[in-house]
């Protein structure tokens, strides 16, 4: 029985193996770039590395400082991260307050203007760069981080309300009749009941949001423009790649200082990422 | 404590009335039980009282007080749910103090009147759990301690022991009469089951179609139903139906189909029926098997169960299913005819028409 189990599930587990893997090597590859000498990088291959992966000596940790501290990706890294938190953070709330409206209180016009925000999920972003930068323009928001702060949430809150609505639309009926049987006015009962409760779509919509907008080039790109000051990493990156695009130490280090960040976010919280995709889905 | 007087409720949810023109005075104190097949109009009334739903037409008072546009909140009621409702992530001590907070009640009040409560339902232990590590019996103590903690005037209850397994059940219902007895404070409560209706209510409301068919202490709607749906309704099993002619011999009604004959006694006949009418005989007030004799109802057996305290005989009288309560060690075979007597104090006789009782 167990066998047949197993031998079923081949395929599945093949399949797995294989995008793990063609995830995994290129990583792996960056990762020793990144830590080996220009000349090293320039004589042989990553992988020559891998017979003797714990002997000493060969590595050092000089490319990260060049980019960090001559290149400006510190700056940038802090840029990013003032970018992504308060988008992030922002889009969320806004959203889980528009989910629990959507979902539980009683207004007309609440499936057609649902609809709406959810529809507007279709809309390419690139088609809104032009009606909407002159009024940034107009208004002095351009290049500015609360204009960048509002641009993401802008985009990410069709999502993210559709997520959070689908996961408070299944809070039992009864939980809302009883607080307010216990004196709670809808406001109190969001925060005090359904936000608590509502932690790992939360969660969920928080990663996803913050992925999307921490590796997203073309939207800070438009509304933020160029100058290093404000720049975040992916938009210094792709400069780096013009400027230096020979210098595969620096380039490697560049990219892995990159994804630090969402590697961390993901493994810390990668049980509540699961569990938002299925949000909803599985009747607990 | 308070009286609450339902006068002339009438709920539509569009086109659909689901309860009908409902008036009933609920004494203060008493334990009331609106029982019913599903989708009779039970728990939305329930629910009117609450304030969960708005009342179409008629008006609710709770004491001296027209609540009709008070707020839950502000209703002085509290609300057992049939899921329990209960808070997940708050654990038992606050789920029980979520209300006396929001009512900006003193510390060490809640946690008096928390502690009292919780030592009345014996979960003074779980205080700290949250519900997901409680068993469904402890859960829906905790949710009846939620309401006890408020010290409401009304105690709603909305089929609160459907989701335990049967031996919860009776334990648990004992436990409600107990509190009941204890604090006397009004209740109302809603269930489908007879049994728990019977065996809680001081009085007893019979709905259906959001019509109330009766409205009276059990034993009443068990010796005295008003019409046929409640006199099949209450009690288990159910009445059997038999359609009948009726004639009056001397001064005795006598009421006839294929295979019986029923001779009312006298003191029973002085009524006017119809020609064609409805016989009800409770399956406890069938005994037999017995002799053949004018008296007699031939019934032809096609299965029975024995229960130990009674054995039951499942068969046709007159071309309609019956189900005979006998006495358990009675001998009966199966697809054999036998005849059995009925109690002719009980019998009821209902207009076919009407449904309504006649005798």
């Amino acid at each position: 029985m167990r066998l047949k189990r197993f031998l079923a599930r081949i395929p599945l587990h093949t399949t797995i193996l294989v995008f793990a893997l063609m995830w995994l090597i290129p990583t792996l590859g960056l990762l020793l770039t990144s830590v080996r000498s220009p000349s090293n990088i320039a004589s042989s291959g990553w992988w020559t590395v891998l017979p003797k992966l714990f002997s000493g000596g060969q590595y050092s940790l000089e490319n990260y400082v060049g980019v960090i501290q001559q290149q400006g990706l510190g700056k940038s890294f802090l840029n990013s991260l003032f970018i992504s938190v308060p988008a992030t953070a922002i889009s969320t709330f806004v959203a889980s307050f528009a989910a629990f409206g959507f979902a539980w209180m009683k207004f007309t016009g609440r499936r057609v203007s649902f609809m709406l925000i959810v529809g507007a999920m279709i809309v390419p972003l690139q088609m809104t760069f032009i009606p909407i930068l002159p009024i940034y323009n107009k208004l002095g928001m351009a290049g500015t981080f609360p204009g960048i702060w509002l641009a993401h949430t802008a985009y990410g809150l069709p999502m993210a309300t559709y997520l959070i609505q689908n996961f408070m639309a299944g809070i039992p009926k009864d939980l809302f009749d009883s607080a307010a049987i216990d004196g709670a006015s809808p406001l109190r009962t969001f925060w005090r009941i359904v936000m608590p409760i509502s932690v790992p779509a939360l969660a969920s919509v928080f990663i996803f949001q913050f992925l999307w907008i921490w590796n997203d080039l073309l939207v800070a790109l438009i509304y933020l423009g160029g100058r290093p000051s404000v720049a975040p990493l992916t938009l210094s990156i792709s400069n780096l790649m013009t400027n230096m695009g020979e210098d595969w130490e620096l380039l490697t280090a560049a990219a892995f200082v990159s994804m630090a960040l969402p590697l961390i976010v993901f493994f810390s919280l990668q049980r509540y990422f699961v569990r938002g995709i299925l949000a909803g889905s599985v009747k607990g | 404590m308070a009286e609450v007087t339902l006068t002339d409720i009438t709920k539509r949810f569009g086109d659909f009335t689901a309860v009908d023109d409902v008036s009933m005075v609920i004494e203060d104190g008493k334990f009331t039980v609106l029982v019913g097949p599903s989708g009779c109009g039970k728990t939305t009334t329930l629910r009117m009282v609450a304030g969960l739903e708005d009342i179409t037409e008629g008006a609710i008072q709770i004491g001296e007080r027209v609540v009709n546009n008070i707020p839950p909140k502000d209703r002085d009621i509290a609300m057992v749910f049939q899921n329990y409702a209960l808070y997940p992530h708050m654990d038992v001590f606050n789920n029980m103090a979520f209300g006396l907070k929001l009512r900006k009640t003193p510390k060490k009040e809640i946690q008096e009147r928390v502690q009292e409560a919780a030592e009345l339902l014996s979960i003074e232990d779980k205080l700290k759990s949250k519900p997901r590590e409680l068993s469904g019996g402890q859960r829906q103590r905790v949710a009846v301690g939620r309401a006890i903690v408020r010290n409401p005037k009304v105690f709603l209850f909305d089929e609160p022991l459907s989701n335990l397994d049967a031996k919860l059940r009776v334990q648990m219902r004992t436990e409600l009469e107990e509190l009941h007895k204890k604090l006397q404070t009004t209740t109302i409560y809603v269930t489908h089951d007879q049994v728990e209706a019977m065996t809680l209510g001081d009085q007893i409301a019979v709905m259906k179609d959001g019509v109330i068919q009766q409205y009276a202490p059990p034993q009443t709607t068990y010796d005295h139903p008003t019409n046929q749906f409640v006199a099949g309704f209450i009690g288990s099993p159910g009445m059997n139906f038999l359609p009948a002619d009726a004639r009056k011999e001397g001064g005795q009604t006598v009421l006839s189909g294929d295979g019986f004959n029923i001779r009312l006694p006298e003191s029973r006949s002085g009524v006017d029926i119809p020609s064609r009418v409805i016989v009800g005989v409770r399956p406890e007030d069938l005994d037999g098997p017995m002799q053949e004799s004018t008296d007699a109802l031939l019934m032809t057996v096609s299965v029975k169960e024995q229960l130990g305290h009674s054995l039951l005989v499942y068969g046709t009288i007159a071309g309609s299913q019956v189900v005979a309560s006998l006495d358990p060690h009675r001998q009966v075979e199966l697809d054999t005819e036998i005849y059995l007597s009925v109690n002719l104090n009980t019998v009821h006789v209902f207009d076919p028409e009407s449904l309504t009782t006649l005798i």
